[in-house]
């Protein structure tokens, strides 16, 4: 079904756009914001977890009884606890084991005792006979036959015909259109090359943290910290067997999520503890489990193959990618496999993918889930063919990008967008024209994500003073209750500071799907706006009333109610705060609500340039400049959209560089710590310069697309690209961590393939 | 668990000496309440010295400077004298964990914990350093080279704790200097680190080096035949690439999550050089 345009093109915006402080900042900056481990209850106890040290073993049994003997342990759970019948078998099977540890931090069992001490030393009287099984974590190991099966009954999805045998590939994708051979054979040039990428964490600061509070009849009430509690009180009833109407969720603050908090891990097993032990329970998981135990995301092995003839048109594109996603089926492939071409206009374009389970976590979110990986894979080659016809690399990418009416790699025709406008912004930047130093090498890529739209609900209350209390239900992971005050007071026509935004509980508020796919802005804001209309009607209905006039007669212009019209009347125009003050004798409170299933998210596009520096005797790479030019549409709060590319481009440095989970042969992960899984630290960094481009996205009054995710996309191929020109020779695996790019430079000498660093060009 | 603070250096002997059980010696605490947070290590006896007579002080002593136990990097950093005299061992302590742990963190603490890749450990032993040792038999002065004898192994016996560190007094146109490799800029552990004391003549002819490296062997290495490669010479080219080659070959590292056997081995030989180059900047300088 076609949607009519939403966007108000000559709508002047007074307050949207502006840069207003954040309404949570004071609290987190004086200590008062409450954040998931701050909740606290009388008589709470404290939960922990007893976890798989093998990364594969049948659980032959477990005998609790000599830790429930223990003085102060109040309740043991294990599989036995939870909702066998629950719709969904993987989150129930990795919340807690069941029959088999599929990777070491498998939750096994949980006990809530009355200190920490205690639950530790139950821990350990816990009795679990295990059967050691052989492990695979590699996914192309995972994919041979005769490699270990995690799940003995899996069978390919998406194969016609179905494979006869069990393997580890969960399924395949397939996404294109065209004839690639076609396209092969009219092209010039081709270059074909396979990428590996290692499995990063999102690495939000704040672990995983709960609170339950629940009745034996499994009512009760859930603090957590959280992307979308709405999913956690749904999920949690599901795998817990009670009625969603029992239980109440709400979100605390959050010390970052980036896609990683979009599920849920030790939430069901609080509750599982509060109801048997009749307790309050909290459970917060250490950085160790969080590396072991929470969602990381794939690591891949990509193939791409891509044509090019002499003077710059891309013949055709393909692409193979393998992405291993834990122990569970649904690693992002197939997003990957959908973006991996969807910047170029190609008519030749074919994408397949394969979700392969190893005894590793289960991938969650992280940030455009599945893109970064495939961008990195095809924007590499894009730039060597670039070199390969002498082109600038910008230049080519202008010639094939896509734009308003061109059918997408993954099938529909994009409406209007703005990758070019991002192209030409890098192109004009003085950072694209500066002069590089020695041993300095520059790239760029570019970037898309889909953006979400989604379930949305929000509640708009008018106060008896004239101020207004907006409740959503997409906790702020980035600044978002600023854009909604923003939004809602430009449509009333008051102060920002009169708007007072909050995250109210699940019981407060129809389903809002999870803050996810960069879909907050755009739709608890397009929400936020109805809703405020909504208001607005009720307000000048109000208005009519005092007036004695028809409703129909009034107008809201600037915060006031006016007569439409001379035949109106003529009446003194009432403010927003007047009316409210009235509300009681002119037919009770006053509030505007909104709900959607929102679409027409508008996708983004994003270009990076990036400055890499290599030391040529030790393979370190230091980043020298970076410069994001992004298309948000239209930047509601411009602070929090450049705070989100520049985000998003460091943890494309830290993942491009060091950052990578690292594997012993045991099956074990060998970094779980912030000291040996190295995010990029403030001094690894340069200041990210970022240049805001405003496309306006037609499914939007105000023209805004989501902006959370695009911003990494481009950055693991654009520092590829830097410092493959830096070190003269192409990196083809990440993270580029100093010995493997000092290999790489040590055996193109050796070779004599070497090319010359970029400055000296 | 017990916790004691004793207030003489006989007592805490006596305390370290009577234990039954493990007992460990607390000065920053910057190595031993990770470890024991993270389950690593459940001591019966903790031993808190910060409470004692002078293991805060850094006195001179003919000539050099004697060092408390428990005097905190940052304090260590801030102190003129050492920081002019011995910059390598100062910027080698400096590089101990972060601004925060910089206020806790001893280099007793760092020698004591025999971790290879310990910052101070090379630079210690580049400057010739001694540490003195108190325990049930008395007191001894030991090669801070000495004190670590395999990852996590001290020479020290039972009862024996380290009240000080001592470095010895210098000649004119001397310098030090220790760099370490690391993937980040800070909040790391090396990968390899390289330390180089020397001194010139009035002709600026190297008479006497010491060359140390960390995380390149079980403990930090003193590498007589790099030091060698330099004493003679004025620090030409050739000199240098001797003296690298000679760190590389002393090298016996492992394959790690941190680095390669083929890595840590060459960059060994890159940062000897280096750290040689600044050492010799600074002897010039120093007159």
């Amino acid at each position: 079904m076609a949607r009519a345009p939403l966007y108000e093109e000559d709508r002047d915006l007074k307050l949207v756009g502006s840069r207003p402080l954040r309404p949570d900042g004071l609290e987190k900056v004086t200590g008062r914001a409450r954040f998931g481990a701050d909740v606290s209850a009388p008589g709470m106890l404290v939960g922990k977890v007893l976890r798989s040290p093998h990364p594969h073993a049948r659980i032959k049994s477990i005998d609790v009884s000599q830790a429930m003997a223990l003085q102060g342990v109040k309740a043991i759970v294990t599989k036995d606890d939870f909702n066998a019948d629950s719709s969904d078998r993987n989150i129930l099977t990795n919340v807690m084991a069941r029959g088999k540890a599929l990777y070491e931090g498998h939750a096994v069992a949980a006990v809530a005792a009355t200190s920490a001490t205690i639950a530790k030393k139950a821990l350990k009287l816990i009795k679990v006979d295990y059967e050691i099984l052989p492990h695979v974590t590699d996914v192309e190991t995972a994919m041979q036959p005769g490699a270990p099966l995690l799940h003995e009954g899996m069978i390919t999805a998406g194969m016609d015909p179905a494979p006869d045998r069990p393997s580890n590939i969960a399924s395949r994708c397939e996404f294109g259109h065209g004839d690639v051979e076609t396209g092969f054979a009219a092209a010039d040039e081709i270059i074909e090359r396979t990428f590996r990428t290692e499995a990063t964490h999102q690495g939000y600061i704040e672990p995983h943290a709960c609170m339950a509070n629940v009745g034996p009849d499994g009512a009760g009430e859930l603090w957590c910290c959280t992307q979308g509690h709405f999913m956690v009180r749904n999920t949690c009833a599901d795998l817990l067997g009670v009625d969603v109407s029992k239980l109440r969720v709400t979100a605390s603050e959050i010390g970052g999520g980036f896609g990683g908090k979009t599920t849920v891990f030790i939430e069901p097993v609080a509750m599982a503890l509060s109801r048997k032990a009749g307790r309050p329970v909290k459970i917060v998981m250490n950085r160790d489990e969080v590396f072991k135990a929470s969602g990381p995301t794939s690591s891949t092995v990509i193939t791409v193959k891509i044509g090019v003839t002499r003077d710059g048109r891309l013949t055709a594109g393909e692409a193979e990618l393998k992405y291993q996603g834990g122990a569970f089926p649904g690693s992002p492939v197939s997003l990957g496999a959908m973006s991996a071409f969807s910047c170029y206009n190609m008519e030749h374009v074919r994408t397949i993918g394969y979700d392969v389970v190893t005894n590793r976590p289960k991938q969650a979110a992280y940030r455009a889930p599945g893109a970064p990986m495939a961008a990195y894979a095809v924007e590499s080659v894009v730039e060597e063919l670039a070199s390969r016809i002498g082109m600038d690399p910008i230049e080519l990418r202008l010639k094939n990008a896509v734009s308003e009416g061109d059918k997408s790699s993954y099938g529909p025709k994009y409406k209007r967008i703005g990758l070019t406008e991002t192209l030409e912004a890098a192109k004009a930047h003085e950072h694209y024209n500066a002069p590089l130093g020695p041993n300095q090498g520059r790239g760029v890529a570019c970037g898309f994500w889909f953006n979400f739209g989604g379930q949305t609900c929000v509640s708009l209350n008018i106060n008896i003073d004239g101020t207004v209390a907006l409740a959503v239900g997409t906790p702020d992971i980035g600044g978002s209750r600023a854009s909604m005050g923003l939004m809602a007071a430009e449509e009333l026509g008051i102060g920002y500071d009169q708007v007072r935004t909050i995250i109210a509980d699940t019981s407060s508020l129809g389903h809002n799907d999870v803050t996810d796919g960069s879909r907050v802005t755009f739709a608890s804001g397009l929400a936020t706006i109805n809703a405020a209309r909504d208001a607005i009607k009720k307000l000048c209905a109000r208005a009519a009333r005092m007036w004695g006039i028809d409703e129909e007669a009034v107008v809201w212009e600037d915060g006031h109610a006016k007569p439409a019209g001379e035949n109106a009347g003529e009446f003194e125009p009432l403010s927003l705060a007047q009316i409210a003050a009235e509300a009681e004798q002119t037919g009770g409170p006053i509030a505007g609500h909104y709900e959607t299933n929102a679409g027409g998210a508008g996708v983004s596009f994003a270009t990076h340039i990036v400055d890499a520096e290599v030391d040529p005797e030790t393979g370190r790479v230091h980043v020298t400049r970076y410069t994001v030019c992004q298309d948000a549409g239209k930047a509601v709060h411009p602070s929090y959209v450049e705070g989100q590319f520049q985000g998003g481009a460091v943890q494309g440095i830290g993942w491009a560089l060091n950052e990578a989970y690292i594997y012993g042969e045991d099956g074990r992960l060998q970094n779980p710590g912030f000291l040996d899984y190295r995010i990029p630290v403030a001094s690894d960094l340069p200041m990210i310069d970022t240049v805001i481009v405003e496309v306006p996205n037609p499914g939007h009054p105000y023209g805004v697309r989501g902006v959370g995710e695009t911003s990494i996309v481009p950055p693991l191929a654009a520092i590829a690209n830097a410092v493959s020109h830096a070190a003269g020779v192409r990196l083809t695996e990440l993270p580029m961590s100093p010995p493997r790019v000092l290999r790489a430079m040590d055996a193109a000498k050796d070779a004599g393939t070497a090319s010359k660093p970029q400055a000296a060009e | 668990m017990q916790y004691q603070a004793p207030e003489s250096i006989d007592a805490a002997v006596a305390l370290l000496a009577n234990v039954s059980g493990q007992a460990r010696v607390l000065a920053g605490g910057t190595d031993l309440l990770v470890q024991m947070k993270s389950g690593m290590t459940e001591p019966d006896l903790i031993v808190d010295i910060k409470r004692i007579d002078g293991m805060h002080a850094i006195i001179e002593e003919d000539g050099g400077y004697r060092m408390g136990a428990a005097v905190s990097s940052a304090a260590l950093n801030e102190h003129d004298g050492v920081a002019t005299m011995w910059p390598g061992v100062v910027e080698a302590a400096e590089l101990i964990g972060s601004t925060q742990i910089q206020g806790r963190c001893t280099m007793t603490g760092n020698l004591c914990n025999a971790s290879p890749a310990a910052d101070s450990v090379p630079a210690l032993i580049a400057a010739n350093a001694t540490v003195r040792v108190a325990g049930p038999g008395g007191t001894r002065d030991i090669p801070a080279a000495d004190v670590a004898v395999a990852p996590g192994k001290t020479s020290l016996s039972a009862g024996e704790f380290v009240t000080s560190i001592y470095l010895p007094a210098r000649p004119a146109h001397s310098g030090d200097a220790y760099l370490r490799f690391i993937p980040r800029t800070e909040m790391d552990i090396a990968v390899v680190g390289a330390a180089v004391s020397l001194t010139l003549d009035d002709k600026g002819v190297c008479v006497a080096a010491r060359v140390a490296l960390g995380a390149v062997a079980p403990t930090a290495l003193l590498v007589e035949d790099a030091a060698a490669a330099l004493i003679g010479t004025s620090l030409d080219d050739a000199a240098l690439e001797a003296c690298a080659a000679a760190a590389s070959a002393a090298c016996n590292p492992i394959d790690d999550k941190r680095g390669t056997i083929e890595y840590r081995t060459k960059v060994a030989g890159v940062l000897t050089r280096r750290a040689a180059l600044i050492a010799l900047e600074r002897a010039r300088g120093h007159s």
